[in-house]
């Protein structure tokens, strides 16, 4: 019995650790609607910080001063963020801020490299709390105990700031109706900063306590960001409660988890979370959110097909793309066939978001299956290379119909974390299930046939494939089906108001955008000879979305220009220098800021403001469309 | 669209810099690929080892007189990526060899591109059996002791210990699980009386040790296998030494004695484990005092295993190369097989029947001396004594 209570006791603890930095990124996005992907990040530098000030100042004062400072200190490198880069694009469309914390992410990942160098750091053991406390026989170290205590203080904390103060009421405000509390004349900058850098303080705080139990290295914000954000998607986004409630319980559930299933802490909070949000939509204790005010359609140009003139371009530059092979070595062919590839797969998401609304997070699930797909059909059947990439994408299909199905039952970012336990789910599957899928081993030997062997060859294959796929998906878009997909999107209720069956548009758009997926996966598959768990994993779903909004989530075609562009920069800083991370990140932050609109939504602006200058009237016609933003 | 006119103009660029590489005919190049970004702690000390190693080949006069040139890339941890690089140090630079890797995935992916494009490949680091065995091919050779030979070097200590009752945690992957079952495999076959009480699978780099250290306690074993290593082994470690695991335990562990893995815990270290490591401070050969001085001489700093990992692959390299007196894949296959050169560590051999170094490894017991991890009582264990016979290793790889 002793022993379930320590157990019990150390998931409590663990659970302390987890809603810190949940209980901070919860309350950004409840009042900013900003997906900080940085929130790890921050954690990160607070550890860090700590580190070098713990190792300064020993004694009792010096280690839980140098605790505080390290947060207060993070919390104003927060402050700074927030001003300089995130205030210029609070007006960007959904979701574009993660881009920009993610470029962050990727820079602090390379310096902290650069500043505390690579070796692992163990800090001190906190002071008062260095041993463990008897409990019939078993032992519970004392810094356990301590943070047993400081989650529910926290929460205590953070209620009476939230339901005690006037900055508590205008948060509470904001996370219900942002554009209210704007009406009603509060100044929303220095709100937003200011619950920003409570956000960010409480990250650091968690990154700093963890000094007297890990080890604090570079990899550390990857290890957290996912499994926070999950915490707090099923507590219910913006609910403090909820992300304490749903720490506790994903901690609880992992401790005693692994006593029946030791290898269940892989996949266990994507589980817990499928189940959550399937059978409560907005997590344990969220709220429905009101249907958006705003129309959509009016920040964007109107969508029209290209004009014959664009049409001959774009078959120009597909023409010019084919001879490649003329003139390029087959280093350059088989980047050409990766990035030709890459378009492919970045449209599929595209497809998705722009033209469905609907973002998701675990768009590589369907890349990977298809992979997969490709893999067995060719090792297990042993199927000739044609029927093999014929069929293996179907595998995507099946997958993007069974997910699809209960992922569209959501919406925003509910939508989003579903979509990605489910890509998680089967990334585990592939991984685990070493027997027939060779787990991270992968399945090696799945190279093309003669006739596609060549990189020249493959290349033509990859290009065409991806300009067929454009194409088609661009025919869909304006396509009657397309329309319909892009009513529900800008108003679910007027479209099914006047008809049109919401869920299963958005259903048959997901199978589309998953069967697409399917199709890259399977090219990558024999592209590279080979596949492993991380074509399904979250890196290669977070650069899908990194593609699509870089090229511009408002656009048709921005799927295209961003797979280029990210893919092409990302092969070549990774070749050329050892700190690729670092100058992506500083790049993607550089375009976050100039083109906040994607480089093709900015491109696009800019050809607009040219045609409007031209007729007089066209400038006044363009005023308030751009003022209504 | 318009974008891909960029990438045309990009791939012009790449065109005019290889052609203007070529022209340097009097130089050999290698390919080196490792996961730089993702593991710098192993990677760092990795990269200074091989760069010291080309300095001095190319004091020496370099290969049959021409100069080593190691161009090294960054696969960011991703199997995709390593080969991506493969396909650039091959097509594009000219390679005569790739090397490095350290992930078992990746040395694999590397291996197959290897074995497609008909490619010599020399992997540094990948542990997993199946690189020379079960998924062997003729054009990849392995420098490191395998999961299998740091098995059964363990087992050897293991089971001379009287615990009967054994419990183990490894990291979820390929890695941890194979070191597991080789390990469960000798054990039981020298030790028919031993009971497996517990296994614990933390996920890689996400352990959260306080459930783990009390799952395993519960079992109540007399002895324990660790295969974590890095940030996970730190908190099973805090976590163990806490709640106490470890006392009155026997621990066997893979890797902790070696300098990234033991460093870091300072006082924290746990005392007497049974580990494979790199004890640099206690080796007394001529061979290691001439590369250590040459290292601390260089960098100021004391090596660490990926260091010797690193020396060691590019020397082998350029062994084979020069033996060989050619770059042709079937000749450097020729010239390795059989191969025996010096090292830090002793002499090896590269074996013709699964082209795996005969390297080996030093096990000892970690303690505790002012106020760091050290191995003492640290014995060299040859790559040649620890490995299956023959016969049995005719039965695991595939006829070439």
């Amino acid at each position: 019995m002793a022993f379930y209570v320590v157990q019990f006791l150390t998931g409590l603890a663990s659970a302390a650790s987890l809603f810190l930095v949940a209980s901070g990124l919860s309350i950004i996005f409840g009042v900013t609607r900003i997906v900080n992907f940085a929130h790890g990040a921050f954690y990160m530098i607070g550890a860090y910080v700590a580190f070098t000030l713990t190792e300064r100042f020993s004694g009792t004062f010096g280690f839980w001063g140098s605790i505080v400072a390290a947060a207060l200190a993070v919390a104003l490198i927060g402050v700074i963020v927030e001003m300089v880069l995130l205030r210029r694009i609070y007006h960007a469309p959904e979701l574009f801020q993660l881009l920009a914390t993610f470029g962050l992410t990727l820079m602090v990942e390379d310096l902290v490299v650069l500043i505390w160098g690579p070796d692992d750091l163990v800090g001190r053991r906190a002071p008062g709390f260095k041993g463990a406390v008897d409990f019939f026989g078993q032992n519970i170290p004392s810094y356990d105990l301590f943070l047993i205590v400081l989650g529910p203080v926290v929460l205590g904390i953070l209620w009476l700031l939230f339901q005690r103060t006037r900055w508590g009421v205008l948060v509470r405000a904001a996370t219900q109706d942002r554009d209210m509390v704007a009406a009603l004349g509060v100044n929303q900058k220095w709100l937003f900063t200011s619950v920003f850098a409570v956000g960010v303080f409480l990250a650091a705080l968690g990154g700093a306590l963890q000094i007297p139990r890990d080890a604090v290295h570079h990899a550390m914000d990857l290890r957290i960001i996912v499994e926070v954000f999950v915490v707090v998607v099923i507590g219910g986004l913006g609910s403090i409660i909820g992300a304490f409630v749903a720490a506790v319980l994903v901690s609880e559930l992992n401790a005693f988890g692994i006593l029946i299933f030791p290898k269940i802490s892989i996949i266990l909070v994507f589980l817990v979370m499928a189940v959550v949000l399937i059978v409560r939509p907005w997590g344990l204790f969220g709220r429905p959110e009101a249907p958006a005010r705003k129309t959509p359609g009016l920040t964007v140009n109107p969508w029209r097909p290209l004009t014959s003139n664009e049409r001959l371009a774009a078959l120009a530059a597909l023409v010019i793309a084919a001879t490649l092979p003329l003139f390029a070595g087959n280093y350059a062919l088989t980047v050409g066939s990766e990035i030709a590839i890459f378009v492919i797969f970045a449209v599929s998401l595209h497809f998705l978001m722009a033209v469905g609304g609907l973002a998701s997070f675990g768009h590589a699930a369907y890349f990977g299956l298809g992979a997969y797909g490709v893999a067995f059909l060719a090792k297990m059947a042993g199927l000739p290379m044609i029927v093999c990439l014929l069929l293996g994408p179907l595998l995507g299909c099946m997958g993007a119909a069974v997910f699809g199905f209960f992922a569209v039952q959501l919406s925003g970012v509910y939508f989003a974390m579903l979509t990605l336990a489910f890509a998680q789910i089967v990334w585990s599957i592939a991984f685990q299930w070493v027997s027939v899928t060779g787990g991270d081993n992968g399945i090696l030997g799945v190279w093309p046939e003669k006739w596609a062997a060549s990189p020249s060859h493959f290349y033509w294959l990859a290009l065409g494939v991806a300009a067929l796929v454009t194409v088609a998906l661009r025919l869909a878009v304006f396509s009657p089906f397309g329309y319909g997909l892009r009513a529900t999107r800008d108003s679910a209720l007027r479209s099914e108001a006047i008809g049109v069956n919401v869920k299963r548009m958005q259903w048959t758009a997901f199978v589309i955008a998953g069967t697409t997926a399917g199709i890259g996966g399977a090219l990558f598959a024999y592209l590279k000879g080979s596949v492993f768990p991380d074509n399904l994993g979250i890196s290669l779903s977070v650069d899908a979305l990194v593609m699509v909004l870089l090229g511009g989530v408002e656009t048709v075609s921005g799927g295209v220009i961003g797979a280029i562009v990210y893919k092409a920069l990302n092969i070549w800083l990774v070749s050329q220098t050892d700190l690729s991370k670092l100058v992506l990140g500083g790049f993607i932050v550089l375009i976050v800021v100039v083109f906040p609109k994607g480089i093709v939504g900015m491109l696009e602006m800019l050809a607009q403001r040219r045609k409007s200058t031209s007729p007089p009237g066209g400038t006044l016609l363009a005023k308030p469309i751009e003022s209504a933003e | 669209m318009r974008a891909r006119n960029y990438f045309v103009g990009a791939a012009f660029a790449l065109l005019a810099g290889g052609m203007a590489h070529s022209a340097l005919a009097q130089e050999i190049k290698i390919g080196e690929i490792n996961s730089y970004s993702l593991l710098p702690a192993f990677t760092e000390p990795y990269r200074k080892g091989w760069q010291l190693a080309v300095e001095q080949i190319n004091a020496a006069g370099g290969i049959n007189g021409k100069k080593l040139v190691v161009v090294s890339k960054d696969d960011g941890g991703k199997p995709a990526d390593a080969q991506t690089a493969a396909n650039e140090l091959v097509s594009s630079e000219g390679v005569a060899m790739l090397t490095g890797t350290f992930l078992s995935n990746i040395g694999l992916a590397v291996s197959d591109f290897a074995n497609q494009k008909k490619v010599f490949f020399l992997a540094a680091e990948p542990l997993t059996d199946a690189v020379t065995w079960s998924k062997g091919n003729k054009y990849t050779f392995r420098l490191r002791p395998s999961n299998y030979m740091q098995a059964a070097m363990l087992v050897e200590a293991a089971s001379k210990l009287p615990a009967k009752r054994w419990a183990t945690i490894a990291p979820n992957y390929e890695y941890g699980q194979s070191a597991v079952a080789v390990f469960k495999k000798l054990m039981s076959e020298k030790r028919p009386d031993i009971q497996w009480v517990d296994e614990q699978w933390p996920p890689q780099g996400k352990i959260d040790a306080g459930p783990v250290v009390q799952a395993v306690a519960a079992a109540n074993p007399e002895a324990i296998l660790n295969v974590t290593f890095g940030a996970d082994l730190v908190k099973l470690v805090r976590e163990g030494n806490t709640r106490g695991l470890f006392k009155g335990r026997e621990v066997v562990s893979f890797l902790t004695g070696e300098p990234e893995y033991l460093d870091p815990l300072k006082e924290e270290t746990p005392e007497g484990w049974i580990v494979t490591g790199y004890p640099w401070y206690s080796i007394k050969t001529p061979e290691h005092d001439a590369f250590l001085k040459a290292y601390q001489a260089k960098y100021n700093d004391y090596p660490r295993l990926g260091s010797i990992v690193g020396y060691q692959t590019i020397k082998s390299a350029a062994a084979i190369l020069a033996k060989a007196g050619s770059t042709d894949p079937e000749k450097l296959i020729a010239a390795a097989e059989g191969l025996s050169m010096s090292s830090p560590l002793g002499e090896i051999t590269f074996r013709k029947i699964d082209h795996q170094s005969t390297l080996g490894a030093y096990v000892g017991k970690t303690a505790l001396k002012d106020g760091k991890g050290v191995m003492v009582d640290s014995v060299y264990k040859k790559g040649s004594d620890y490995l299956p016979s023959d016969a049995e290793v005719e039965k695991l790889r595939p006829k070439d």
